[in-house]
């Protein structure tokens, strides 16, 4: 590619007509209705254990019920089976465009990945009902299960990365820098944390290889990159990609993109030791992964200023389309959850704010805020091209789903936010006389109306997403809805004009 | 001074290794002369194939 074919109307005329790959779509239609499937089923388990903890009666005097066992089911339900699902729909997708190839072994390859994830997933979730977990977060699944997971991953890996390596396109777009990244450090990740001897071939249970606070540092190395790899460098990709196809216009500078990639992969992999400040971890190893936590406020604003300033010179769009409403307040929720974040990481403030649940409505700012609102733009984006239908259902209840979801996330986050700190301070609040002044349980009752703000915001979050699944299946069956138009047609405008 | 030794000091500096790489990095992304093809780059989402327009 030269730098004659910069002139953007001339070449993109000549390109669209001479290129004519028809790319496989069967799969990435498949991931897309398990995506919003298992997006219901992880946000329902969400409302469920919430409300658990409001109303511990709703326990049911069950084992396979209570909340120990239902919490990794949320968690997974929604990184794994939700956010995954969207990372292989939108990777997929993207990938045969931006490299102007279909995929890399084919419909069958990415159906057979799509259908063993899902029995994966479904597998996980039922050994921790039963009472299988290797007790790490984020890393429950015992070591069979691990070991499918692991050939299910490498498949997925040679499928991208061959369409990469067999693309038209002369360069690599940066989507794709961020997708590889992901799949990369996930697999290392993945296996290094799964160094488990089983206590027998017949039987699930096994006990990691390395033991005391080194198992905890690995663990946390796992932890914090999976935030960084799977929720944040994966969902990366799909800012990069549909951010500047929903605006139709390119990314805000191809230069800060490579600087934010290469900054965030640098320096994300050694902010793990703030998970564990004040323990057995050396002290040197807790001001190292604080140190560089709090330089991944660069990366993180960087890329937060590229997604939300391409629609620099186009800002009237938020107002006409909610679609990429979702798209740009996900990047904020980004930028403020990365703000954050490396403030929690500074250990005065750390004191503070672990193991209370401040630091569980900072996960859900990320996780609600920029993973699933991302999620849900890049999902209302496909859709009507996958279905091959000429534009969504009803835009007005993308808004409706929006402003519900929205309200659903702040009601969550301050009720945690009050809550945390609360708890923090009546943690180490002494008495005159030196002794602690509440009980453990007093700060558990004091929690209890905060918890019922919890819930009801995520009952408002699930019910966006019960709006948006019914906007999708109409939106499949070809209908679209009777209803006042926004200001003007917010998409497929000749690309041109971009 | 064997192979070993050597390789254990250059290790030391392995935190200036890494700096000196991302500024390489830096300097590539920033070199004018690179200006026109990342804004080719930056266009490819906006350039596919007629399937969806």
């Amino acid at each position: 590619m030269t730098s004659a074919t910069l002139t953007p109307g001339a070449a993109l005329g000549s390109q669209r007509v001479s290129e004519n790959v028809r790319y496989y779509e069967d799969a990435v239609r498949l991931f897309v209705i398990a995506s919003v499937f298992w997006g219901v089923v992880g946000f329902l388990a969400g409302v469920f254990i919430a409300l658990q903890l409001a109303f511990p009666a709703l326990n049911l005097g069950l084992e396979w019920t209570s909340f120990g066992r239902l919490r990794p089911v949320h968690t997974s339900a929604v990184i794994f089976a939700f956010g995954g699902n969207v990372l292989f729909a939108t990777s997929l997708y993207s990938v045969q465009r931006t490299s102007r190839q279909f995929l890399f072994g084919g419909e069958g390859l990415a159906k057979f990945v799509f259908w063993n994830y899902n029995i994966f997933i479904v597998l996980a979730a039922l050994s921790y009902v039963l009472g299988y977990t290797q007790g790490k977060e984020y890393a429950e699944p015992e070591w069979i299960l691990d070991l499918y997971l692991t050939v299910i991953w490498v498949l997925y890996a040679i499928q991208f990365v061959g369409t990469v390596m067999t693309r038209k396109e002369s360069h690599i777009y940066v989507a794709n820098w961020f997708f590889m990244a992901f799949i990369l450090t996930v697999a290392i990740l993945h296996i290094g944390n799964n160094v488990n001897v089983p206590v027998s071939l017949t039987g699930m249970k096994s006990y990691p290889f390395v033991s005391g606070v080194q198992s905890a540092m690995v663990q946390w190395w796992y932890g914090h990159n999976a935030v960084g790899f799977f929720l944040t460098a994966g969902f990366l990709g799909i800012m990069y990609y549909f951010v500047p196809k929903r605006a139709e216009r390119p990314v805000y500078s191809y230069r800060l993109s490579i600087v934010h990639f290469w900054t965030l992969i640098f320096l994300y992999i050694w902010a793990g030791p703030h998970h564990l400040h004040y323990t057995a971890l050396p002290d040197w190893a807790q001001t190292l992964g604080m140190t560089f936590s709090v330089m991944l406020w660069m990366p993180s604003w960087g890329g937060m200023i590229n997604g939300i300033m391409t629609l620099s010179g186009a800002w009237d769009k938020l107002r006409t389309d909610p679609v990429l409403r979702f798209l740009v307040t996900s990047v904020a929720f980004y930028g403020m959850s990365t703000f954050e974040g490396p403030l929690m990481s500074v250990k005065p403030v750390n004191a503070l704010s672990h193991y209370t649940d401040w630091t569980i409505g900072h996960v859900h700012s990320g996780a609600l805020g920029w993973v699933a609102f991302i999620s849900f733009g890049a999902i209302y984006y496909l859709v009507p091209v996958l279905w091959k239908r000429s534009q969504l259902y009803s835009l007005r209840l993308v808004s409706y789903h929006f402003w519900t979801a929205t309200i659903g996330i702040v009601l969550y986050i301050t009720a945690m936010w009050v809550s945390g700190i609360m708890q923090g301070l009546m943690w180490r609040a002494y008495d005159n006389l030196g002794f602690l002044q509440y009980s453990f349980v007093e700060t558990v009752a004091a929690m209890h109306p905060f918890y019922v703000i919890r819930a009801l915001g995520g009952v408002l979050f699930l019910a966006g997403a019960l709006i948006m699944v019914y906007n999708l299946w109409r939106t499949a069956k070809g209908d679209v809805r009777i209803e006042k138009p926004y200001a003007s047609a917010p998409h497929k405008a000749a690309v041109g004009a971009a | 001074m064997d192979l070993d030794s050597i390789t254990v000091a250059l290790r030391s500096f392995w935190t200036v290794w890494l700096a000196l790489l991302f500024t390489g990095i830096v300097v590539y992304a920033m070199w004018p002369g690179n200006r026109g093809k990342f804004e080719d780059a930056s266009r490819i989402p906006l350039k596919e194939d007629g399937q969806e327009f």
